[in-house]
């Protein structure tokens, strides 16, 4: 593992909201690694935390609300992010790494015009004149293939069309070739047609600089199409994880498999029922002491209520946690699950 | 197959336009013809701008329409009086797509089913209403005891299940589905589409489908109806449409569609078309048929004549001027 080049190393990620009704544990002991040039998606359902570590990682969890707790690390080229000075927090942000929100209209700023947000973040981080910025926005925009760059650049985000703000959004992300790439559910506001247009363009674009992808999405189309490695997160930790292959075609979760099941494919006769998974993802105020899964699991056992399980290593990075694959467990068959089409 | 089944509403040259501003008029639905069979599950597909939405609601006389027919069991829909009408939106039920802006926060969950049982004088007793609530609830997998608490109380798809409690109160024989499970998470999602079939097979219910999510509509759809800025360019079964799609718009549509799969995935990118830029403003659209910009087989004809629904066998209908040139091409 350490002859791999990691760009991005987390360790044992806990975050806490501290609200009202008490402290919501949002992220509860989350490791992972990302090698350089490779695309890491990070899936499952809304509230399991996914949007959570990819803003400990953009270092935009607020204080006091908010809270990394100790004994967390977030390794950025083997030194710990969350140690940062100011001023390294400055280049690191926008210039080391960018991300990408889901809603580009409320991430934008609407009163101004859509060059200058671009403009903003080359005069920062490459100290460009603002007659050179000026050009390198118009160039930008068009590489992310917005027709007519000269007059959009004079343009405000609302006259633009949902697509085209994320392909700003994209613009301005891009704009100082970062080396780490976050995208929050940059598709799921878009129509499907809209939608592969935005994916070939960060896939382009990371191909051409090498850069490191996160995708966090609920879209296991997106992550097929996109991802080379797959961390399937449940109730604030990661329940699997595995190159993209392993998920699909060889998932070791119940989970997993619920949640590759529960998409309709195109090859099932309508009307049949699909697999759903019964009941609601568990109150993270009051996180279970067992597996997190086990009220909603068809192989629930009585430990999966008292112990959380351990990793297991299936090799190749591919790693559950579950009791089933305790040496002591039921054999229990896996369900055919081929997710796709065809 | 179509000749058996009884129409249960038929759509003529339905037209709704919007007034927005000077000289400037939203054709939002623009000469849409279709017809729903009693029993089955139309779905209904676009992107977003397209007109899913307000042909949906225009067909239940939600809103007013601006030229057009549709007929409900034979009476047109925009001009019934008095008992008729009363008799059509206790037949016609709608569920949103917005599970938390569709119910009033400040009623419990009885008063939100009760409300059209109360209006339509659907119980004679006090008893027999609430025993109606409960049947109704206990249909869409609550409980009794959910009865008196109020919707904040629940998550996105108990309230969707509530929204679809109020709809079937009323013993409803057709429900217009405005995109019910896409404000849902993917788990959630199949529970509803799962609740909504056997609700159908268990009520025999007609149901209009509006969504955006290919995969989802095709699951639960019979026939699918694809919209495109505002007229109809396909109509047919949800297997010949996805076997065997004829427009070209279908056809990039559906090639879109991401696969779950990472090696079918792969195959996919390779043979994806590829539609250049974005839906046009549907206000004041140019003459000729409305794909022509994005269209790869787009000819002379195109830039003038919008083209007619063409019935192309076993109900399947094409609103293309160039068919016979795309079949020749794909073979």
């Amino acid at each position: 593992m350490a002859e791999k080049n990691h760009i991005l190393e987390v360790k044992n990620l806990r975050v806490s909201y501290h609200t009202y009704a008490g402290e919501v544990k949002a992220v509860r002991g989350v490791s992972f690694e990302l090698e350089t040039g490779q695309a890491l998606a990070i899936v499952g359902e809304s509230g399991c935390g996914k949007s959570v570590t990819a803003k400990s990682i953009m270092g935009l969890i607020k204080k006091p609300q908010g809270e990394i707790k100790e004994g967390s690390e977030i390794l950025y080229n083997n030194v710990n992010i969350l140690d940062y000075s100011k001023k390294q927090w400055q280049d690191y942000k926008g210039g080391e790494c960018a991300i990408i929100f889901q809603d580009a209209l409320a991430a934008l700023n609407p009163t101004m015009r859509v060059g200058k947000q671009i403009m903003e973040n080359l005069m920062a981080h490459k100290h460009m004149k603002k007659d050179e910025a000026k050009k390198e926005a118009v160039e930008m925009l068009r590489r992310v293939g917005i027709p007519e760059p000269e007059k959009r650049v004079r343009q405000y985000p609302h006259q633009f069309s949902g697509g085209m703000r994320q392909r700003v959004m994209i613009a301005i992300a891009f704009a100082c070739d970062p080396k780490l790439l976050i995208c929050d559910e940059p598709t799921t506001a878009l129509d499907v047609t809209i939608q592969s247009q935005i994916l070939d363009i960060i896939k382009e674009l990371q191909k051409k600089h090498n850069t490191s992808v996160i995708m966090i999405t609920h879209d296991l189309g997106v992550v097929a199409n996109i991802a080379q490695e797959i961390a399937v997160m449940y109730s604030g930790m990661i329940v699997e994880r595995g190159k993209s292959e392993d998920i699909f075609y060889r998932p070791r979760h119940p989970y997993t498999w619920a949640l590759i099941e529960s998409v309709p494919r195109l090859d099932l006769t309508n009307k049949q029922r699909l697999a759903s998974i019964p009941g609601i993802p568990p109150d993270l105020l009051n996180p279970p002491v067992g597996c997190p899964f086990c009220t909603r699991c068809k192989y629930c056992m009585p430990i999966c209520k008292e112990r959380m399980p351990e990793n297991t290593d299936f090799g190749d990075g591919h790693t559950a946690a579950c009791w089933l694959h305790h040496p002591m467990a039921p054999q229990v068959e896996m369900p055919d699950v081929k997710g796709g089409a065809k | 197959m179509s000749t058996e089944k009884d129409v249960l509403i038929s759509v003529n040259h339905l037209k709704k336009y919007f007034n927005v501003g000077k000289k400037a008029v939203l054709k939002a639905v623009d000469d849409v013809s279709f017809d729903i069979y009693k029993g089955e599950t139309l779905g209904m597909v676009g992107e977003s701008g397209c007109g899913k939405t307000t042909c949906g609601r225009t067909c239940i006389g939600l809103y007013s329409k601006t030229d057009g027919q549709v007929l409900y069991k034979g009476k047109d829909v925009h001009t019934l009086s008095g008992k008729e009408r009363q008799n059509f939106k206790k037949e016609v039920q709608m569920v949103f797509q917005d599970p938390y802006g569709s119910l009033d926060p400040r009623m419990t969950v009885s008063e939100i089913v009760g409300e059209g049982i109360d209006i339509h004088h659907l119980a004679k007793s006090k008893q027999e209403r609430q025993d109606k609530i409960y049947h109704c609830l206990e249909l869409v997998g609550l409980n009794r005891e959910h009865a008196n608490r109020f919707v904040h109380e629940f998550s996105g798809g108990q309230r969707q299940r509530i929204g679809i409690a109020r709809a079937l109160a009323v013993d409803p024989e057709f429900m217009v589905l405005d995109e019910p499970i896409s404000a849902l998470d993917v788990s959630i999602q199949a529970q509803v589409v799962n609740l909504l079939i056997d609700l159908q097979k268990k009520m025999g219910l007609t149901y209009l489908f509006v969504a955006h999510d290919l995969s989802m509509v095709k699951h639960i759809s019979d026939r699918i109806a694809v919209l495109y800025l505002g007229t109809l360019v396909e109509l047919a079964t949800s297997d010949e449409l996805f076997a065997n799609p004829l427009h070209p718009y279908t056809q990039a549509l559906l090639s879109a569609i991401p696969v779950p799969d990472p090696q079918v995935e792969k195959e996919r990118e390779a043979k994806k078309i590829r539609l250049e830029g974005d839906v046009p403003s549907p206000i004041n659209p140019a003459p000729g048929c409305r794909f022509k910009g994005r269209c790869r087989y787009c000819t002379d004809i195109c830039q003038k004549e919008l083209p007619p629904l063409k019935d192309v066998g076993d109900g399947h209908f094409v609103a293309c001027h160039n068919i016979h040139k795309m079949e020749m091409g794909n073979e």
